[in-house]
């Protein structure tokens, strides 16, 4: 238990769910509504704690949301929906499977997934970077911007599935396939729907009829690579994946073929 | 393509009074006036005039007229003008119709059929020149009842209350993104609400950051395409709402055109300059009531439960039942949009077919809200339409608790309604992100127009309200039986809770 001036707000029935160890608190979310433990979370990190543990996760919603100062969270459980919405600028880490709109509409800041996340995933972030080990449900991406160098990262290490990317304003959004076996392809259909800005890269075969209308796939140069090998680096030191492993697969590029998909279906 | 397109309107210039001062050349961005240095004299393409009275406003000689291409084509009650040339149209450009503003069409207006009461003998009118007259108006969720202790003598409220916002007077201005209008607009906007003690809608467009001082009147909208949303805009407003729907184009997204994406709405927005700003049809968070409930707290923990949450959905077919999810996950207030509902840019087949009229919205979400006994969890904002403090009274009367206007508050400051806003080459500098004629908006000018309206309207709805013996607006709030209709069918009264007129 804490002493009651280092976490003001909360009351002290919460407060007995809080301990420290070192630089290290450790909260224990067993039995708690979201909404107590956002708070906790904030009190914390009002305190100046650097570096949080949360044990006994179960699905408890927005862990991450409306924290102001910098902190490293590592989740241990299933942390609900909404994870990190809104963020700005700290750092996640989950040691299970995240659930839906993971990182939805993020300003800055990191998650990184040991395990999958839901569908929604990284909806209209804004920047910041999120690594899912695993695969991705429907719709990840789905209208992600960017404007000059503020732009958001997202790399999934396996598969996703339809309409990923969808609407994408910009930022980058790399899929590795790593499940994949050789002579396998991605299933994901209608990728790119609507894209009118940033970049997809695929590792692996993503045949073009699974495109939507707006996209075409092209290969990589310098440039995109450079970039790639960047992402991937920082995805196998999070994962403990052999960098040239996946480097080896073959890469593409999804892009849009204009910014203004729309502009022709309406009579002015 | 030879266009088969008539002109709308033609040009009468009138050479006498005209002294080539070049006013209308400059004053016209669809470029209809031109100058012709050899002959000394003003030429006008009539195909390129839309009627905004800009020209004819400013002329200083009062040379200019536009006269209404009346008979381009037979005469045909069926095949009207408008049928014929919207025909014409799509078959030169095989696209979608475009329109701005609101739906013009006759058919969908019950204000004109809805009569106010007044007190006669039997109980006196209030004389609201010498009476206080309570307008203020309080939204947000009440709670079911209140504890009050008595300590020391003092009475102390026991219950906490939700989050509210305060209203002088039941008018707020409705969603204008920023990007349909100018910077100027919004400031304009901004500054007349916070002078009057009401609030402005950003829009979803977000807000330029030099607007964030305002933020105490604003409220900052979550759309789809989730533009400029993050935790200081959040943070900047005294209350969020989530637009699911607008009354003029309900089910749809909306597709800002790139040449109105100029750097600032760029940064604003975060999407590359003259890219199209495209906000798609749903929100891809929302499939569901369970859904919103989820944005609807992702958005009360984003900002510590201290501001209330709206939620907007155009008026549809079942936003009773819909209106009624929407309070049960969450919302602080409902905002219902009708198909009069204005825009700066929707397909017009959709404006002027889809949705309801805000009348029967309002009468049948507050009759199923009072009849789930949940009324008071959330206020309800009326708008789309609304275009005299009359309208206002009857929405409030209908069970609003308060009003959006937009294309009002436009009008007070230059706009003519002339539809063209989708083109962004407003000429009164309204729905124009172009530097050039953004200019033509002065805040200082049209914040000043806007809060005389308020306080116009505000003082006629004293006078109505003192009219009918009432001195505090919360005893007309859904007080029906101030309302009586005229040429109604017995199921629209039944649907309004209204009697016939006569009674």
């Amino acid at each position: 238990m804490l002493e009651e001036k280092t976490l003001s707000g909360i009351s002290t029935e919460l407060s007995t769910c809080v301990t420290r160890e070192d630089s290290i608190w450790r909260v224990n979310a067993e039995a708690m509504h979201y909404s107590e433990l956002n708070r906790v979370l904030r009190a914390l990190n009002k305190s100046g704690a650097e570096k949080v543990e949360i044990h006994n996760v179960y699905g408890q919603r927005y862990i991450g949301t409306h924290l102001e100062r910098n902190m490293q969270i590592d989740i241990f459980g299933t942390p609900g929906n909404d994870l990190a919405a809104f963020m700005d600028g700290q750092s996640l880490t989950v040691h299970g499977n995240a659930q839906d709109c993971t990182g939805n509409t993020m300003n800055d800041g990191k998650i990184v997934v040991h395990g999958h996340a839901g569908d929604v995933t990284g909806y209209a972030s804004r920047g910041g970077k999120i690594f899912i080990r695993d695969d991705v449900g429907y719709r990840t991406g789905i209208h992600m911007k960017e404007y000059l160098q503020k732009k958001p990262y997202l790399v999934v290490g396996d598969t996703a599935q339809d309409f990923l990317g969808e609407y994408m304003a910009g930022g980058v959004l790399l899929v590795l396939g790593l499940s994949l076996k050789p002579g396998d392809c991605f299933s994901s259909r209608f990728v790119g729907t609507g894209m009118h800005g940033g970049v997809i890269y695929v590792r692996g075969k993503l045949p073009e009829n699974n495109l939507g209308k707006e996209v075409k796939i092209v290969g990589v140069n310098k440039r995109d690579l450079s970039v790639i090998q960047g992402l991937v680096k920082e995805f196998c030191g999070y994962f403990d994946k052999s960098y040239e492993e996946v480097m080896e697969g073959e890469f593409s590029k999804i892009v849009p073929f204009s910014h203004r998909p729309y502009g022709r279906v309406y009579a002015y | 393509m030879k266009s088969y397109m008539p002109s709308e309107y033609f040009v009468d210039r009138d050479e006498e009074k005209c002294i080539r001062c070049k006013v209308c050349v400059n004053q016209c961005t669809y470029e209809t006036h031109s100058y012709d240095e050899e002959e000394d004299v003003i030429r006008s393409k009539d195909e390129n005039c839309v009627n905004c009275q800009r020209c004819v406003t400013f002329c200083p000689t009062k040379a200019i007229s536009i006269i209404k291409n009346d008979s381009p084509y037979r005469y045909n009650v069926n095949w009207t003008p408008e049928a014929i040339k919207d025909i014409k149209k799509q078959a030169e450009t095989g696209g979608i119709l475009l329109t701005g503003m609101g739906c013009d069409k006759p058919f969908l207006s019950y204000w004109e059929r809805l009569l106010l009461n007044a007190s006669q003998v039997t109980n006196p009118s209030i004389d609201p020149l010498r009476e206080p007259m309570e307008i203020r108006t309080y939204l947000g969720s009440k709670p079911d009842k209140l504890e009050i202790e008595l300590d020391n003598g003092d009475f102390v409220l026991k219950t906490k209350l939700s989050p509210q916002l305060t209203l002088e007077t039941p008018i707020m201005f409705s969603a204008i993104s920023y990007g349909a209008i100018s910077l100027n607009v919004h400031e304009s906007l901004a500054r007349a609400a916070t002078e009057y003690g009401t609030y402005f809608n950003s829009g979803e467009g977000g807000l330029d950051p030099r607007l964030y001082k305002y933020g105490n009147h604003a409220i900052v909208q979550v759309a789809s395409g989730r533009f400029g949303v993050h935790s200081r805009y959040l943070q900047s407003g005294a209350a969020i709402e989530i637009k699911i729907g607008q009354g003029a184009k309900p089910g749809i997204g909306g597709h800002l055109p790139g040449e109105k994406v100029t750097e600032n709405i760029a940064r604003t927005r975060m999407i590359p300059v003259g890219t199209d700003a495209l906000s798609p049809a749903p929100q891809h968070d929302i499939y569901s009531i369970e859904d919103l409930r989820q944005l609807i707290y992702a958005l009360k923990e984003a900002t510590d439960y201290t501001k209330p949450v709206s939620v907007k959905i155009a008026a549809v077919h079942n936003s009773a039942a819909i209106a009624s999810g929407i309070v049960r996950a969450g919302a602080d207030i409902v905002a219902i949009d009708g198909v009069r509902g204005s825009t700066g840019a929707a397909p017009k087949v959709i404006r002027d077919n889809v949705g309801i009229p805000i009348e029967l919205a309002i009468a049948s979400v507050d009759q199923r809200l009072r009849e789930e006994g949940i009324r008071n969890k959330a206020s309800i904002v009326a708008a789309g339409g609304i275009r005299s403090s009359g309208d206002v009274i009857k929405a409030i009367a209908l069970g609003a608790d308060a009003v959006y206007i937009a294309t009002a508050a436009l009008v007070a400051i230059g706009c003519t309604v002339c539809q063209k806003c989708y083109t962004g080459k407003c000429p009164w500098g309204i729905a124009s992100t172009d530097p050039w004629v953004a200019k033509r908006i002065n805040p200082d000018i049209a914040s000043q127009r806007l809060t005389n309206l308020l306080r116009g309207w505000s003082l006629e709805i004293k006078d109505m309200m003192g009219g009918m013996g009432i001195n505090a607006i919360e005893s007309l709030r859904g007080n029906r039986l101030s309302l009586r209709g005229v040429g109604l069918t017995d199921t629209e009264l039944r649907i309004l809770g209204l009697k016939m007129a006569g009674d």
